[in-house]
This record gives structure tokens, sequence and C-alpha cells, in this order.
């Protein structure tokens, strides 16, 4: 190579060399070098506040468990931390934590992957390019208006008409949904049937099962227009408003999901002659399905998360709901706790009480590491399949 | 919403550029604590920066533990505080080198409230204890109208909870199904919107809600400061070492004992001083 340049160099020597000397070639290799480890050491940052994150909240994590041990803290629901036998049972805000959490799944996930649907394979493309930034303004919504709105408007007016308001939602929900199935049923039950005696006995069927929903629905609606809910601030109000919450997480990943999904696909399956509503649930849904699997883990974390509206809005009752699915009773969390009760935790003599509360922090971050793991497998195992 | 206002309030102080000025000439006044005495301080602040445009106050609501912490850390000039330092805070101080010195600003009762609705007009401490203990349920129990009583409380890290605790339960536990929420104010907005809810605030924070008679005395300025009326208490503000005569901190925390400063107090809706 050196013997090369130099004989170029001989042949022109009025036109300077096109390779670069020795020396400039070292000083670009050092430069390069440098550029990649400033870069490299910015990454690492913020892998190392993770790592730094993890230490500290272990490090006063661990003296709660050998002052206090293990047992009363995971299975007892005695939470009397200012007590002068102080008791720490977190039991009860583990579970208004994954209550409040899968209220807002409830909520999330069915609004959530539906609008994701409608956005990507029901409107036109120029509405959806309209409608999206709308939905994803939810996420830019501070969450202590969400919580002033749970506690000021939503809390009374459950207070108010809540039952009526829980039969209103039996309605508009029950009624889309037993008509869709109404149909689908009757037409797989009369499949067989030849054409003249098909159409009878599926107006047949149609009218037994509408029947029997709408008794249903008039039978539910009645129970639940009469329910008084004593206290708004319940699981029930934080569920909605997580639920709302998480709607823009939701709706964006699986979204994204749904436009991976190749025009390959959807194009043939319209080919093979299925209808637009077969091309979605059994080819594009199932192609899509990490991808929406992802989402709704994400917006998992987010509800579990989320402090500010559940501290204003859940009751804050160190309980656990009788039954265990009485959304109707009120509750207390995990981030809750750590946020009302960090003010009076003596970080200066560094007793249980301060301790506690990194106890559940770790407990959270645990959690949403785990989350995070699952989230991540499950979408590089998509990538995967639809790479392969 | 406590971290929220202590974040927002640490925003400011950096924002002004200043730091945090601690003990110094006090040309800065940080106070921080207490939501019951919060209104006190602002209302002092206010009418103490009118008369000596120099001075700069800045009044934060974080609960008086926090106020109490803030002293010790050496983060705030004026701990504001609704109970009176504990022996373990005050040993912490000591040991950070801080000595806080009590000031008593106001008197206040700690007022039962009920929504306007409801029929119920006077409570006996037995009652409001075994309310908050959950030994009676309904208010058909208190002659009322048959409905759950929805109890609420402050939540355990502000002072008005633990002279509550102290004057009320008498260290007895409370009811699991007791909810907590974050300040006086947040306590009258849930019981003036639920029909079965009980709560207490402080003297000041009764506007739009009913307030009970306790063991049939009501709580007036006179009852709460000849102390027949049963849950009435001082507040304090709490300073680093005795202010110096002639600073302005001095003279913000002396303002309790001057003729404008028990207007102020009385105008907030306390107790002033004697």
């Amino acid at each position: 190579m050196a013997v090369k340049a130099e004989a170029i160099g001989d042949d022109r020597r009025a036109v300077p060399s096109l390779l670069l000397s020795h020396r400039a070639r070292r000083r670009q290799r050092i430069a390069a070098g440098l550029g990649s480890g400033a870069l490299f050491a910015v990454t690492s940052l913020s892998l190392f506040a993770v790592l730094f994150i993890f230490y500290f909240i272990a490090r006063d994590a661990l003296p709660f468990f050998k002052l206090e041990g293990v047992r009363e803290f995971f299975a007892s629901t005695r939470w009397y931390p200012s007590a002068e036998k102080p008791e720490f049972g977190a039991l009860a805000m583990f579970v208004g934590s994954g209550l409040v959490t899968l209220g807002a799944i409830v909520v999330a996930v069915p609004l959530g992957i539906s609008a994701a649907v409608c956005l990507s394979d029901v409107i036109p493309f120029s509405l959806r390019q309209w409608v999206k930034p709308v939905i994803e303004v939810l996420a830019a919504i501070p969450s202590v208006a969400y919580g002033f709105f749970a506690l000021v408007v939503f809390a009374p007016l459950l207070q108010q008409r809540g039952g009526h308001l829980l039969a209103a939602t039996v309605w508009i929900v029950g009624l889309p949904v037993a008509a869709l199935g109404i149909v689908v049923l009757s037409d797989i039950a009369t499949d067989r049937l030849d054409d003249k005696r098909r159409s009878a006995a599926r107006w047949a069927i149609m009218a037994f099962l509408g029947a029997g929903a709408l008794a249903g629905l008039v039978i539910a609606g009645k129970a639940l227009g009469a329910l008084h809910i004593a206290s708004g601030t319940n699981a029930l109000n934080v569920s909605i408003i997580l639920g709302i919450m998480a709607l823009p997480t939701v709706v964006s990943v699986s979204e994204d999901a749904l436009q991976a999904v190749g025009r390959e696909l959807r194009e043939g399956s319209y080919a093979l002659g299925a209808t637009r509503a077969e091309t979605i649930v059994k080819t594009v849904l199932p192609a899509a399905s990490s991808g929406i699997l992802a989402a709704i883990i994400l917006g998992i974390m987010r509800a579990i998360g989320e402090t500010m509206v559940v501290w204003m809005a859940s009751g804050n009752a160190a309980q656990i709901p009788h039954p265990i699915v009485n959304f109707l009773e009120p509750v207390r969390t995990l981030t809750a706790t750590i946020a009302g009760d960090m003010g009076e935790a003596d970080q200066v003599t560094g007793s249980a009480r301060y301790h506690v509360l990194f106890a559940m922090a770790l407990c959270l971050l645990a959690f949403s590491f785990l989350c995070n793991f699952v989230s991540e497998w499950i979408i590089r195992r998509a990538r995967k399949k639809v790479g392969g | 919403m406590n971290w929220l206002k202590t974040i927002a309030v640490m925003t400011l102080v950096v924002g002004l550029g200043g730091g945090v000025a601690v003990g110094k000439d006090a040309k800065k006044i940080v106070v921080d604590g207490s939501t019951t005495v919060g209104p006190i301080a602002k209302a002092f602040a206010e009418y103490y920066m009118g008369k000596n445009p120099d001075v700069n106050i800045t009044v934060s609501e974080s609960g008086s533990g926090n106020g109490a912490k803030s002293l010790i850390n050496a983060t705030c000039d004026v701990a504001t505080m609704s109970r009176p330092m504990k022996n373990s805070e005050i040993k912490a101080a000591q040991d950070a080198g801080v000595l806080p010195i009590e000031h008593i600003v106001a008197m206040d009762g700690i007022v039962i409230v009920v929504h306007p609705s409801n029929p119920v007009a006077n409570l006996t401490i037995e009652q409001i204890r075994d309310i908050y203990t959950g030994r009676i349920k309904s208010w058909k129990e208190l002659g009322g109208p048959d409905q759950p009583i929805v109890m609420i409380s402050r939540d355990t890290n502000s002072g008005t909870y633990e002279t509550f605790e102290t004057l009320v339960m008498n260290r007895e536990k409370l009811s699991d199904r007791v909810e907590y929420v974050g300040s006086n104010g947040a306590i009258r907005q849930r019981v003036m919107s639920t029909e079965g809810a009980v709560g207490y605030v402080g003297l000041a924070f009764t506007e739009g809600v009913k307030a009970l008679t306790v063991n049939d005395i009501e709580a007036t300025p006179q009852t709460v400061t000849d102390k027949t009326y049963p849950i009435a208490r001082p507040l304090y503000m709490y300073t680093n070492g005795r202010p110096k005569q002639g600073t302005s901190l001095s003279g913000f925390v002396g303002l309790a004992g001057t003729p404008e400063g028990k207007k102020i107090v009385e105008a907030t809706g306390f107790v002033p001083v004697k």
C-alpha cells in the first residue's frame, strides 16, 4: 500500500496525494475513537442511572426487612406506621395496586384495541392523521389535572348518579355486544340448513336470543340503577381515570403494531375472498398480536406507576375490599402510600417507617422491570417471526 | 401533593438565584410546614413584605413533619407546625446542630364536620372515637338517616392527624375503612360533596360544611382560648435558635404578638394568642 502510494506520488508530483498520510489517518482514527467513546459514555450514563436507582432503593429497603422481617409486610393487612407499636402490613396496598391496575386494563384494553383497529384499518388515512394526535393529547395532560377531575367532578357524580351511570354503561356496552353476538351465533347455528328453512330458523333464533339478552340487560340495569355509592373516591373511580390515562399508550403502540402488518397480508386475505371483518379478525389481529400484547403491558406499567390520581381519588383506605372485587370501596395503592407517608417518615433517625416506603418502591421497581423484560421479549419474538 | 409543593418551592427558591439562605442576614425567609398554619404564615408574609419591600418570604405547605425535617436539614428558616416537635425530632435537630425554638402563633380548634344535609348536630368524644374505630357504622345509630358513615381523615403525615389521634382517639387505632386525604381543603371538598361523610378540619375550614358541637360545646374563638372546647391546640412556628432582635426573622415570627398580627390571625379564622 505504502509502496504504491509513493509510486503514484512520484508520477504526479504536482497533484497532492488523494490518499491520507499516515499521520492524518491516525488523527482520524483517534477522533473516531473519541467520538464513539463519548457517545458510549452518554449512553451508559442512563444505564448507570438505572443501576444507581436500583442500588439506592435496595440499600434503603433492605434494612426494613432486617428490622421487621418479611412475613408481616407481605401477609398482613394491618397498616399502622404511626402507632406506638407500628405495624407494617402492606398486603392491602398490593391488592389495591393490583385492583386499580386490573380495572384500568379492563377499561383501556378493549377501548384501546378497538380504537387502534379503527385507526389503522377502518377510517381513511387522512382522517387517521387527524385523530391519532388528538388521542395522544390525552397523554400530555398532567396527572394532577386528572386527579383533580376525579376528586372534584367524578367522585361527587358517582355518589349522586353512580347507579344510573353504571346501568347506562351496561346498556351502552351490552347492547352492541349482544347484537353482534346474536347475529353471529344465529348465523353459525343455521349454517347447515338449506336456504328455504335457513332464513326462518335464523329469525327465530335471533328473536329468542334477543329476548334473553334484553331481559338480562333489563335485570342488570335495574339492579345497578338501585345501587347507592356511599363514597365516590373508590377503586372504580381511579380505574376509569387510570384507564383513560393508559389509553393513548395502548392505542399508539397497538396501532403501530397493526400498521407494521404488511399490505401483502391484507391484500392476500382480500384476494382469498375474505371480508374486511374477516381480514381484521383472522389475519391482521393475529399477525399483530405480539405488538398488541406489548401495548397492554406498557398500559399496565402506566397504570401501576401512577401516583397523583390514586393519591387524590382512591380514598387511601388501607383495606382489602369485601368481597375482593368490590370496586365501589376505597383502596390504597403502593404509590399513594409512598407519596403520602414520605413526609413523616423519619429520614434522619432511619426508622422502619422510612425504610418500609423503600421496600414498597423496590417491589414496584421489580415489577416494572419484569414487565419491561417481558414486553421486550415479546417484541423481539415478534420481530423474529415477521422477519423469518 | 406534599412533594409537588416541595418541588415547586424548591424550584422557586433556586430560580430566585439565591439557593437557600439560612440563618444569615435573612433578607430572604423560607417558611415550610403545616397546611393548617400555612394561611397564617402566608398572611404574615404578605403583611410583612408590604411593610418591608426588601424582604422576600416564601411560604410552602408540606405538612408539619416535613416542616420539622426542613428545619433540621436547614432548608427553611421557619418551620410552621400544628403540633409540638416530638422528642425524636428535637434530638435529630440537635444532632444536626440545629436548636429549635418554639413560638406559639395562634390557637386552633379541630372541628368535626359533616355534610350540610346531615341532621346530627352534636357528638361526644366517645362517639367520634367509635365512628373512627369503625364501631359505629351508620348515621342511624346517632339519630341520623340510615346511611353508612364515610370516615375521612387527614394523612398520617399531618399535625392535624396527630392532634386528632392524641385528643380524640386516645391512641386507639383508626379503622382500616377510613379514607385519607392530603389537606384541610381536600377534607372540606370531600365532606361537602359526600352525604354520609364525616371529617375533621381546622377552625378556619368550615365554610360549606356543617360543623358539629362536641360534648355540646361549639368551637368558637372563646371556647378554644379558654380550652372548654375539648379538641383545641396551639399552632407553632419553630426557628433555629432565638432570632436576634431587629432582624427580619425576629420581626416576622414576632408578628403574632403585635395587634396587627392578632388581627391577621383572626382574619384567617384562627384564635390569636393572648
